[in-house]
């Protein structure tokens, strides 16, 4: 069996991560997975959230804030909307996120209100954890 | 016939013109790397997105829940066309060759009795369809405070026009811009956004799992899709702007050494023929003697 898998990681202006990895973590829209290499082929959005990219013995944790993320038979493939490395974040990024997202959500028609409004509060969360003092 | 000093002066302007096309040149070289590079690295998004786009439409497509982004009103009466140009001049035909292909497919949709809106980006195309068609403009996006496409602009962009389809302000939605195969040809292009095209045949070589179901997962890519599209070709726009703005000061620098040649020569014979005057002069007041 294969020990690793082709990962990538591509923002709409760049590739921002092109490696063999054995393991990534990421945070769908119905739930935390832990991709490996062989898994089966899935399709899923994703949810601003943590990724964790186990590749060899280094960790990289990226913050991604929503895109989706293709599994297939060569790997996994990530369309994030924004990425950055997780020691990159600063307060003025998560900011933008957030508004964006609640811009969005107001704008929205009503029957995407409720999960553009989930995805409101993911940033909040997201902004929680990771110690960042939101003041919107 | 010009006098010599004349000549001397206008020499010395074409020089000096000369040295302007060729700096411009050398900065439209430059940019063009950069525009070209950007290009480069937005395409695998882009090509990813269709890819998956085309896996998960070419099934959705004829369902009747299918999001109206893929789906369409269902008529085509009212055209969105969004004209992408640049923002400034001195680039050849580049912004001229948009203006003539969108100006071709208003006519057309006008002729066949169809609404016509029109958003602009950038100055220029706008300038040119302002008189013929000011009246369907819409909105107008200035980018010329922007110095490297990113994004949010084309996010805004899009944004834009999807709260417009929302409020069913139109059916179709068209992209003009400008595709660069390479620094002497950019080919202006029209491309469909709303409702979706999706490219038939693009069928899967793996059955996938989806996390939220397809409709879902559609309804979140469409719009993104519509964005990533609009960026590429702002993308494409900025390294064809910068391609043909290269080819037209290469022009215009061989012109103007041309120009230099024939003028030298000009000056040259006029001094000749000049000191010949004076020497015969000389020799006939000689022999008046």
């Amino acid at each position: 069996m294969a020990d690793t898998m082709q990962f990538d990681l591509v923002s709409p202006e760049r590739s921002l991560h092109s490696a063999q990895v054995t393991r990534v973590q990421l945070h769908g829209e119905e739930g935390e997975m832990t991709v490996m290499p062989q898994h089966a082929a899935t399709l899923t959005l994703l949810r601003p959230g943590f990724m964790t990219v186990h590749e060899g013995g280094e960790v990289h944790d990226y913050v991604v804030t929503g895109g989706f993320a293709e599994i297939g038979p060569e790997g996994l493939t990530v369309l994030a909307e924004q990425a950055t490395l997780r020691a990159d974040v600063t307060t003025d990024w998560m900011d933008r996120v957030i508004n964006a997202a609640e811009k969005a959500a107001l704008d929205a028609p009503d029957d995407n209100r409720i999960s553009l409004n989930q995805r409101v509060n993911h940033a909040r969360f997201l902004a929680e954890q990771l110690g960042i003092k939101s003041d919107i | 016939m010009p006098s010599l000093k004349d000549l001397k002066i206008r020499i010395e302007s074409v020089k000096s013109t000369r040295k302007i096309t060729k700096a411009m040149q050398m900065v439209a070289a430059a940019k063009l790397r950069r525009a070209q590079e950007a290009a480069e690295a937005a395409r695998p998004y882009a090509d990813r997105m269709e890819a998956v786009l085309g896996n998960l439409a070419a099934g959705a497509k004829n369902s009747a829940s299918a999001p109206l982004l893929l789906r369409g009103t269902g008529n085509d009466q009212t055209h969105l066309l969004i004209i992408a140009t640049s923002e400034r001049g001195l680039c050849g035909g580049f912004n001229t060759n948009i203006v003539k292909l969108a100006r071709g497919h208003i006519q057309k949709l006008l002729a066949a009795g169809k609404t016509v809106k029109i958003i602009t980006v950038g100055k220029k195309g706008r300038e040119q369809l302002r008189r013929d068609f000011g009246s369907l403009m819409v909105d107008h996006v200035d980018l010329s405070a922007v110095k490297r496409v990113g994004y949010e602009n084309a996010s805004g962009v899009a944004e834009d026009v999807l709260s417009r389809f929302a409020q069913g302000e139109f059916d179709v939605a068209t992209l003009f811009y400008s595709a660069f195969e390479n620094v002497i040809t950019q080919r202006p292009t029209a491309q469909q956004i709303i409702p979706a095209v999706v490219e038939e045949g693009a069928e899967t070589d793996a059955l996938y799992d989806y996390e939220p179901e397809e409709d879902a997962i559609l309804a979140d890519l469409l719009p993104r899709s519509v964005a990533t599209q609009v960026f590429t070709a702002l993308l494409e726009n900025a390294a064809s702007e910068q391609g043909a703005r290269m080819s037209a000061m290469d022009n215009a620098t061989r012109n103007a050494g041309d120009m230099i040649d024939d003028l030298t020569i000009q000056y040259n014979r006029t001094r000749q023929a000049a000191i010949t005057n004076e020497l015969i002069e000389i020799i006939s007041g000689a022999e008046a003697l």
